[in-house]
């Protein structure tokens, strides 16, 4: 590409953001009903959770399946302030990502000697023993009475430019990262560590880096989930299949390793939640699993995954390409 | 002080001495050659070099400094660049982008990065291909590319393993000008090798090896007339009829 149409297709992305933007600020106005509200700020909390998971499992490559544990850290931390201390839980937002970056430190020195499918399994261990340990301390927990808050306020609005400064936060933090020398040593580490380490990257210590950012953007998610829904328990916010491998799904069907896939996953996804348990009932999981079936099959890329490959593939028909793998 | 020794190094796998009491030094500006037949011990000479695995026992000096025992990464950013027989391209990266990769050891600029990364695909012939998928590169643009990345952490030492493997002719006589070109611009190499032609026409030295042992150590005249090394390569019958 010559420079100038290099700029062309960087002020049209910034051109396009800045659109994405200014629908974003409006769309609660258009939307005033308080159930579509939620509806968004439910987008909003997923887009964040995935983009943050995404960081670690998709531009790393360490498949995380143990997320919840910094979800429900960062609820907890919000939720106990109010129930123990009685400080408002809002602070939470800040003690929930920051306790859950220092938990994850000595979680990642473990889980981090294990490689692939041993490091998954190693995380969805460490992410049940959290919901255990939450589950069983009622002195501490409250355990499975859960914590209840009152919400600082009836009004959705506020709740939903929170959660929209959050996921611009979450964004903006991923952009600036893949595109600079980390994102690089990430991705390499994802596509091979052993070629990684041979070119100098300490690889552990990278792992962690990516590890920091997620639990820490993961944490203020829950934080803000608990303020936002005012009632949580470990059965919600510890969750291996609603949270910890929602999250994967979510991130997948938007699009592994893109910076608007999880965003768009997790549009899909509550959208999709909610016409199904209208039009299903119970039945919605069974049809939002076969959606998942679906994804992996035709779409392995997730939805902006397969379109910029797409893209890619017009635009470079001119080059021979010759896969051997 | 030697530009970089190898001193009495010794590999166990379990029961298997993959790599028996090997002794040898480079000096500066040379290219050594490292022979034997298959699984006689070359690529776990360099697994040993690079810390992929500890050593036994020995030692193992770069530029004066003991470097067995320290991480992969951390030799590395020492200056032993390695490239591996099987190639490891960054498959889901474009060309400039792994060897962009390479370039972040010595800066933290990314156009800082790329401009060197331009530079050694310029030099190794692949600038062409800059923007393409690495898993959709031929095989002998992959060993180039595998090559182009090493050099682009600006290695003093840089371990070749089996760069010609797979190449038909004329591939090959383009790898071993790029080898040529490399050692010409002060990178001290060291390259394992079956193709005996690209052995020979490089090396200043060889070692032979079978075993995990050494067999001869010379020049390529003197290792390639040693009986061991041909008994090792072509048999009993053309050693003795030699």
């Amino acid at each position: 590409m010559t420079n100038s149409s290099k700029e062309k297709k960087a002020r049209s992305s910034l051109v396009g953001v800045v659109f994405l933007a200014l629908l974003a600020l409006g769309l609660p106005f258009l939307f005033p009903e308080p159930y579509h509200r939620h509806i968004l700020i439910m987008i909003l909390i997923w887009g964040t959770m995935g983009t943050a998971w995404n960081l670690l499992g998709g531009y790393a490559g360490q498949v995380s399946f143990g997320h919840a544990a910094f979800f429900g850290l960062g609820a907890y931390a919000a939720g106990l302030l109010d129930f123990h201390l009685k400080i408002s839980p809002w602070w939470g937002m800040i003690l929930g990502p920051v306790l859950a970056a220092v938990v994850a430190i000595p979680i990642g020195l473990i889980s981090f000697r294990l490689r692939g499918p041993y490091f998954a399994l190693a995380t969805l261990a460490l992410g049940e023993i959290f919901r255990l340990i939450f589950n069983n301390w009622v002195s501490f927990t409250n355990a499975a009475r859960g914590i209840l808050i009152m919400p600082a306020f009836t009004d959705k609005l506020i709740y939903y430019f929170i959660a929209l400064a959050m996921l611009a936060v979450s964004l903006l933090t991923v952009y600036l990262l893949v595109n600079s020398k980390m994102g690089y040593y990430f991705v390499a580490i994802r596509e091979d560590q052993d070629a990684a380490e041979a070119l100098g990257i300490p690889t552990s210590r990278y792992k962690i880096y990516a590890l920091l950012p997620s639990a820490f953007l993961t944490g203020l998610v829950g934080a803000f989930y608990m303020n936002y829904v005012a009632f949580i328990d470990p059965h919600v916010v510890f969750s291996l299949s609603d949270i910890s491998v929602m999250v994967i799904l979510v991130v997948m069907m938007g699009g592994v390793a893109t910076i608007w896939g999880p965003p768009v996953g997790a549009a899909v996804y509550i959208a999709l939640n909610e016409i199904f348990r209208a039009r299903l009932g119970p039945a919605n999981v069974l049809a939002f699993g076969l959606l998942v079936c679906l994804v992996i099959l035709f779409l392995p890329n997730g939805i902006i995954g397969e379109i910029s490959h797409w893209r890619r593939f017009f635009r470079g028909r001119k080059v021979a390409t010759i896969s051997g793998d | 002080m030697s530009f970089f020794e190898v001193k009495k190094i010794v590999k166990n796998f379990g029961g298997l001495t993959a790599v028996n009491n090997l002794s040898f030094t480079v000096e500066k500006g040379e290219i050594f050659g490292l022979i034997g037949p298959n699984g006689s011990g070359k690529t776990t000479v360099f697994n040993l070099i690079t810390s992929y695995y500890p050593l036994t026992s020995g030692a193992i000096y770069f530029k004066g400094q003991r470097i067995d025992g320290l991480p992969t990464h951390r030799i590395a950013a020492l200056g032993i660049g390695r490239t591996f027989q099987v190639v490891k391209p960054l498959r889901r990266m474009t060309v400039l982008e792994n060897v962009m990769v390479g370039a972040f050891l010595h800066t933290n600029n990314r156009a800082q990065a790329q401009k060197k990364a331009l530079e050694v695909l310029d030099f190794c012939g692949l600038a062409h291909r800059k923007d393409a998928q690495a898993r959709s590169l031929t095989i002998a643009d992959r060993k180039r590319l595998e090559i182009a990345r090493a050099l682009a952490t600006e290695p003093e030492l840089l371990l070749l393993d089996e760069t010609a493997a797979g190449l038909n002719p004329k591939e090959t006589e383009e790898a071993i000008e790029i080898i040529r070109k490399i050692r010409d611009s002060g990178v001290t190499i060291i390259i394992v090798e079956h193709v005996m032609k690209v052995m020979m026409g490089l090396s200043d030295r060889i070692l032979a090896i079978n075993f995990g042992s050494e067999i001869a150590q010379g020049t390529p005249a003197e290792v390639a007339n040693h009986p061991e090394v041909i008994k090792a390569y072509l048999g009993e019958q053309y050693a003795k009829g030699h």
